[in-house]
């Protein structure tokens, strides 16, 4: 992990950056301001990512007022004079290669597709920051709630994740772990699909989960989430009570995805009990 | 009994006049020619008075509704529009249509068709596309069309322009033999010498009015003809009959 | 050519085609179901999921197919039967990407969500904008030359403002809908959209058939048909409503779909006798076996992804639009 974190760093910044915390860091990723806001020790974090300010995705967007809101682009960032740049593996590659050339270290965040690969983030971002105190305290309480999550036994129902243009979470994906984790199992992984991919609804149809959750639709609506209105989706949580949505918790790879799974075992628990 | 009947009647284009206070009526059996020069306003009183063009005065045909105008007259225009490949046979169909009630042709249509299709010496066309025609072919289509309507009174812009002088005289004895039985033309013309050999009456017009209007005899002296066409001309009454053969433009 | 003639040998196979056709819509899908468990899933209804995907998904996807490809088909005939043009097609001159503009001003300024027939009516005015436009434009007798050029001007514009909403739209998804827009597509269509569009279909519909006699003498110019009874300014009335009503609906669902009005009145037209009431009828049917054939191999050749319908029909459509354009050149543009 930490060679891992070094090959990454600019060329010049290489020698130095294990050795000093940085002092002015931005991060440019809705995933890495998370991270970064958690774990960042007084004045240590700058600057936030506009998206981080979106209460549609991002949790942490009332504490995200105490950055400064950038719009990920090199200019603006190296007009910050940051020494560390946090950015993800989306990040547009031209962007951290004209940082890197400004001699400006970043360290890119991959995306998380495992409840293991949180507690890799949270140390990552300890190590990056020299916060590994604070970072071992967020993944102690992180194993924590996962365990009492895991703790709890009985019936499985299925459910389906079902987003804008018809996609779907397999195995391969943080999402699924959060479906099993609050006792669920993911009917897209019984249908076959492995990875985030798009469905076809005779496909939701034919499988029919207990449950399908789909995502909040943004303002202004469109024809990419008026799939999740569809009668047929429609006709599938006919029978329960609420529609369930997945919301900002379930977007990154950072603690809140066990605010999601608490949740969302709650939901378990009344489609238990009205079952009986 | 009229068939058209024009009085007091003036028409106006963007502002400009062409034709001032014409007064005329057609009754039953006349074949009647429309001379004067370009520009005299010859397709402008027809279409007019058929109210495809706005008009001041009073025309019979306008008090009639859409529907019953279409029963009492045909007009062919002097473009010779055919949009669609479609066959002779249906051309001249479409001149059944005031007559139809929906789209499908009784027996009665089909005869009149098959009459002006012999009239017009079209029979070995009939399953040809129009479009195929030659330009004097197709105008003898759309004159079948015009016949085919079957209407009191024809009225036709031009019809024999372009056509060979076979066809431009059976033309004329076909417009003719329309008033053996009792209906009546309105056709206007540029050939004074087919004017005055097949008409019945000649209307001139010249100068924003009309000049004169009576049997070719008449209508035709040497005067007007100076004073309107600027021309001079033979004419005799032969055994063969009438023959009048224009001969120098005098300005 | 007889009328009845005509009948047995345009019309009939072309019910035939559609009925195949959409029967063989009904059965094609991404869930593999036996034609047994198909069609009883269809007739017996119930709560199965295989009555689900038959009545909520492939029905109403087949059923815009034959609508949509039957309204682009009628309005291409009529079109072309008052302009005496062959060039004339809703998409080609802008009517569908004004009713694509008109459907998602009325999505994103949430019109749509406030009543019901809010999107189809915002997409009908869009279209009803645009046709006056271009008649005007082009002319009582559109030559192709200006027939074309205020199509260009009118798609552009229509398409460019279309982006910019979409753009503007604080949904993220938004923008990556302008291909769905101008390409048009089927997919995850619901009976709800079938109920949408069809009240303003059947007005249009009603309107356009009424005008084959009018069609019929327009053949010989707009003089000889007012003088064979015809009333132009009527004529003209429907043919805008109705071709507004029709396309709007159509586009308001299912996006822009272009080519269908051309294609299919050109390769009829032939067989008709180039009868322009004829061909509207053999249009509209020669647009449903159009669509459904091609809604039919979008998901045959990419049946995981939404490959939009528009790109089969340009494939299809633009190479004869230029060649038209070619033999039109010899006559009059």
């Amino acid at each position: 992990m930490v060679a891992c974190v070094a090959l990454s760093f600019g060329g010049a910044a290489l020698a130095d950056a294990p050795s000093a915390a940085p002092q002015r860091v931005v991060s440019i990723n809705l995933c890495t301001d998370q991270l970064a806001m958690m774990l960042a020790g007084e004045g240590q974090l700058l600057s936030v990512s506009r998206i981080a300010f979106d209460q549609q995705v991002s949790p942490m967007a009332e504490e995200a007022r105490a950055y400064i809101r950038n719009f990920g682009q090199a200019e603006e960032v190296y007009m910050l004079r940051p020494d560390l740049v946090l950015a993800g593996t989306f990040t547009p590659s031209h962007t951290v290669r004209m940082l890197e050339g400004l001699g400006i270290p970043v360290v890119r965040f991959d995306i998380t597709s495992s409840l293991d690969g949180v507690r890799d983030q949270i140390a990552k971002m300890g190590e990056v920051l020299h916060r590994q105190t604070a970072a071992a305290h967020l993944i102690a309480d992180f194993d924590a709630r996962r365990a009492a999550l895991e703790e709890e036994r009985g019936e499985r129902p299925s459910a389906m994740l079902y987003y804008a243009n018809g996609y779907t979470s397999g195995e391969q994906s943080l999402a699924n772990d959060i479906l099993e984790l609050a006792g669920f199992s993911n009917a897209a992984v019984a249908a076959g699909y492995e990875w985030g991919m798009k469905m076809p609804l005779e496909v939701l149809a034919l499988s029919e989960p207990d449950l399908v959750i789909t995502t909040r639709p943004y303002p202004g609506g469109s024809r990419a989430e008026d799939v999740m209105q569809h009668p047929a989706v429609m006709a599938l949580n006919g029978n329960s009570a609420s529609t369930t949505v997945t919301d900002h918790d379930w977007v990154c790879g950072t603690p809140f995805v066990l605010r999601a799974a608490e949740r969302l075992a709650e939901v378990r628990r009344e489609m238990a009990s009205a079952a009986q | 009994m009229s068939l058209l009947a024009l009085s007091g009647f003036s028409i106006g284009l963007q502002g400009r006049s062409v034709l001032r206070d014409v007064s005329f009526s057609i009754g039953p059996g006349e074949f009647v020619g429309l001379i004067g020069p370009n520009g005299a306003g010859k397709t402008s009183l027809m279409r007019a008075a058929l109210g495809l063009i706005p008009s001041q005065g009073t025309s019979s045909l306008l008090q009639l509704s859409e529907a019953a105008r279409a029963r009492a007259v045909a007009w062919m225009p002097q473009a010779r529009e055919i949009a669609w490949p479609v066959t002779v046979e249906m051309v001249v169909m479409l001149g059944r249509m005031p007559h139809m009630a929906g789209l499908t042709p009784s027996e009665a249509d089909h005869e009149k068709v098959g009459e002006a299709l012999q009239r017009m010496d079209l029979d070995g066309f009939r399953h040809r596309p129009a479009t195929q025609l030659s330009g004097g072919e197709q105008a003898r289509a759309l004159i079948a069309r015009a016949l085919a309507q079957d209407t009191p009174l024809l009225m036709a812009d031009e019809p024999i322009a372009g056509l060979d002088p076979a066809h431009q005289i059976s033309t004329m004895q076909a417009f003719a033999a329309q008033t053996a039985e009792g209906k009546s033309a309105l056709v206007s013309l540029h050939d004074l010498g087919l004017a005055a050999r097949h008409c019945t009456r000649l209307i001139m017009l010249g100068d924003g009015r009309l000049v004169a209007d009576g049997p070719p005899t008449e209508v035709l002296t040497p005067e007007r003809l100076a004073h309107v066409f600027g021309i001079t001309a033979w004419f005799r009454e032969t055994e063969d009959g009438p023959v009048y053969q224009p001969l120098e433009v005098i300005r | 050519m007889t009328r009845s003639n005509t009948m047995t040998r345009v019309m009939l196979p072309l019910i035939a085609a559609t009925l195949v056709l959409f029967c063989a819509s009904m059965l094609i899908g991404p869930a593999r179901m036996s034609l047994g468990d198909s069609l009883s899933a269809l007739f017996a209804g119930g709560e199965s999921p295989m009555a689900l995907v038959m009545r909520e998904i492939r029905l109403p996807r087949a059923l815009l197919a034959v609508m949509i490809g039957a309204s682009l088909g009628l309005a291409g005939a009529a079109m072309q039967g008052y302009l005496r043009n062959p060039l004339a097609e809703p998409g080609l001159i802008g009517v569908s990407g004004s009713a694509a503009l008109g459907a998602v001003l009325a999505i994103q300024t949430g019109l749509a969500a406030s009543f019901a027939l809010g999107l189809p009516l915002a997409a009908l005015a869009g279209a009803l904008i645009s046709v006056l436009l271009v008649m005007a434009l082009a002319g009582p007798r559109g030559t192709s030359l200006t027939l074309i050029l205020a199509g260009i001007a009118v798609s552009a514009l229509a398409a460019a403002l279309t982006s910019l909403v979409l753009n503007l739209s604080p949904n993220p998804f938004a923008a990556s809908e302008i291909v769905f827009w101008m390409m048009g597509s089927l997919a995850d269509r619901s009976m709800t959209h079938v109920w949408l569009a069809l009240p303003l279909m059947v007005l249009g519909w009603a309107l356009l058939a009424g005008l084959g006699r009018g069609l019929d003498a327009l053949t010989l110019g707009e003089d000889a048909a007012q003088a064979m009874g015809i009333r132009l300014t009527r004529l003209r009335l429907m043919l805008v409503i109705g071709t507004a009503c029709v396309v709007g609906a159509g586009t308001a669902v299912a996006g822009a779909i272009g080519f269908v009005g051309l294609v299919v009145p050109h390769i009829l037209r032939p067989l008709v006798g180039a009868r322009p009431s004829s061909l509207l009828w053999a249009s509209a049917l020669g647009g449903a076996v159009m669509l459904l054939l091609a809604d039919i191999a979008v998901r045959l050749i990419l049946p995981e992804r939404d490959l939009k319908l528009g790109v089969l029909t340009a494939i299809v459509g633009a190479p004869l639009f230029l060649h038209l354009i070619l033999k039109l050149r010899k006559e009059r543009i």
